[in-house]
């Protein structure tokens, strides 16, 4: 993916093979709703939305060092907004919709103002603690986020109402997101957040910034978590303290995780598994927190590279 | 604040130290941040109302509590946490999963219900204390809040293994090359650790009631606690349960649909100025 390419056959940051295959993707994806159910639609729908979620963590974990298990509350402060002023302030969804991301911004630079200052356990458990004390706001916030009763809404504007018109909409929106988290992390500014991964000190003594860095990091990473919280809002016009629940988080950072952390696409593959093993869990069992939480221990003790890096790691164990 | 009010702060504080003390010993000692410890405070809540239900006794159900407590850190440490040493962040996200996994459990044994775990007869009622009516129950929270921070600190101080675990926090490995089983002091930290959340359930299950979010509200109040104290220190973890319990019951008083942001203003200005917290040191 990094590999430098002569700059005659690049086209927007991309290697000719890479614009081949992201087409390619794109187009395969874009045909998935005339062949599956309405229902079927819905759950493509939403692991886009959790793919951008899972690779706005990804930006932090894999390229700054540095995961972050606060991202669910962010993503869910963009859907209490966005749900919020649709319903009580009966607000045009497209301006709701951008003060959700807004709101979704502004939390995550505070969070970021609190942990570039820390590392490894330390910044988990600060976003862990931040992300649980907007949980705790909004679960006791009873008059203006509808306490654990929650809030609905109609978000999602009318030309997207029908299933597959909202998917196409939810695809084309991850495909432009995903274009722009890629060329953020493989910019000069991408390059020096890897730096800071591999060694803050080396950095530090470069000249570099490190707070600063990681701050406009975070907040780069806030912007797209928010914009997945946005677009969740439209497909759920429903919003709970669930949603900005640690497990959210915890979802985030597992599809993160599966999908191959430092991998970025991997993210969808990762919301894919996690988001078709929750259906497939939910359709025998109401133990679904349960499944998440030996999924999450297993993952740890035998494939914490991820399922992608897993199997290639056994494939390439064969003798060929 | 009346006084009743800082009485409520102060009981509140005496709680949340005996579940964050366990909480930093263990994160101290074996640089694992437990995020099974609310986990661990509601099992040992449900397993103590359980026992004290079923004895009649308030004292076996809190050794009740402790013992299966213990019992389940053991299996968490030796059973799955041997797996992914040395990697602090797979171990983090690990207890995570087990957090999941036991909370879920809770629901399934004990279902959604709140559960008020029945105050002995002795400590029901209550007592004048400077002229304000107050339950004796909670005072009785208070007194033994105290009295682990003086076991923990002799413990700590004036003990053999005390002086390992401090050791230990400030180089384990010199620790085992000096010829001690560290091991094995990391796995009684762990279960003692465990132990203090379980009793830590029982206490809180009797008068904060527990039900099946009260894990990650305990959860929270710890890490803020750990957070502002810093990490593996006794007397951090005391001057933090104090803020937090007393800038938490004046949060629930001034706003008490925010108090949980009255937690999060000092954390802030405290981590800017000391990110390891107020006693925390550098490793």
């Amino acid at each position: 993916m990094t590999q430098p390419a002569p700059r005659s056959s690049r086209f927007a940051g991309m290697t000719g093979r890479g614009l081949v295959i992201a087409t390619a993707v794109v187009l395969v994806a874009a045909l998935l709703p005339l062949g599956l159910s309405s229902y079927q639609v819905g759950l493509a729908t939403e692991i886009l939305i959790f793919g951008i979620l899972a690779m706005s963590i990804d930006i932090l974990a894999g390229f700054a060092g540095r995961t972050s298990l606060g991202h669910g509350a962010i993503f869910g402060v963009s859907t209490y907004v966005v749900v919020y002023l649709t319903a009580q302030g009966e607000m045009s969804p497209w301006i709701a919709l951008v003060l959700g991301v807004a709101a979704a911004t502004a939390v995550a630079s505070v969070f970021a103002l609190l942990a570039v200052r820390t590392s490894g356990v330390y910044f988990l458990l600060l976003t862990l603690a931040l992300g649980m004390i907007i949980w705790g706001v909004c679960l006791r916030w009873t008059q203006v986020t509808g306490g654990e009763n929650g809030m609905r809404g109609d978000v999602r504007p009318a030309a997207l109402v029908g299933q597959s018109a909202f998917y196409w909409a939810v695809l084309a929106c991850a495909a432009a997101v995903s274009y722009a988290m890629w060329r953020f992390v493989n910019s000069p500014f991408g390059l020096t957040l890897r730096g800071i991964r591999d060694s803050e000190s080396r950095m530090r003594s470069l000249g570099y910034n490190v707070p600063l860095h990681l701050f406009i990091g975070f907040t780069v990473s806030g912007i797209f978590a928010g914009i997945a919280g946005a677009l969740y809002a439209m497909f759920n016009n429903f919003v709970s303290p669930s949603t900005v629940a640690l497990a959210q988080s915890v979802e985030g950072v597992l599809m993160m995780i599966a999908g191959g952390v430092g991998t970025l696409f991997g993210a969808f593959v990762g919301a894919a598994a996690i988001i078709i093993l929750e259906n497939i869990v939910s359709s025998y069992t109401e133990r679904w927190l349960m499944v998440l939480g030996v999924t999450f221990v297993l993952i740890m003790i035998f494939a914490p590279e991820g399922i992608i890096g897993k199997l290639r790691a056994l494939t390439s164990r064969k003798p060929r | 604040m009346s006084l009743f009010q800082i009485l409520n702060g102060l009981t509140f504080a005496a709680l949340l130290f005996v579940v964050a003390s366990g909480f930093t010993l263990i994160f101290g000692l074996l640089r694992i941040v437990n995020l099974a410890h609310g986990a661990l405070y509601l099992f040992g809540g449900y397993i103590g109302y359980t026992v004290a239900i079923k004895t009649g006794s308030f004292l076996v159900g809190g050794i009740g509590a402790m013992a299966a407590i213990a019992a389940i850190g053991f299996v968490l440490d030796q059973g799955l946490l041997r797996f992914v040493r040395g990697n602090e962040l797979r171990q983090v996200l690990l207890t995570l999963g087990v957090a999941f996994f036991l909370n879920d459990l809770a629901l399934v044994i004990w279902g959604g219900d709140s559960f008020t775990v029945p105050i002995p007869e002795l400590l029901r009622g209550g007592t004048r204390v400077f002229g304000t009516f107050y339950p004796i129950y909670r005072l009785f929270v208070l007194v033994t809040g105290i009295l682990v921070f003086i076991g923990l600190w002799v413990l700590l101080n004036h003990t053999r293994l005390g002086a390992l675990i401090r050791a230990g926090v400030d180089d384990a490995e010199m620790v085992e090359a000096s010829g001690v089983n560290i091991r094995r002091v990391f796995l009684f930290t762990f279960l003692f650790g465990s132990a203090l959340a379980g009793l830590g359930g029982l206490m809180g299950g009797a008068f904060l009631s527990l039900y099946p979010s009260a894990d990650a509200e305990i959860l929270t109040f710890s890490l803020a606690v750990v957070i502002i104290g810093g990490r593996g220190s006794l007397v951090g973890v005391a001057v933090g349960s104090l803020l937090v319990g007393l800038l938490n019951t004046l949060g629930q008083v001034m706003f008490p649909e925010l108090a949980y942001f009255v937690i999060f203003g000092p954390m802030a200005v405290l981590l800017a100025f000391r990110p390891l917290g107020l006693f925390g040191r550098a490793t």
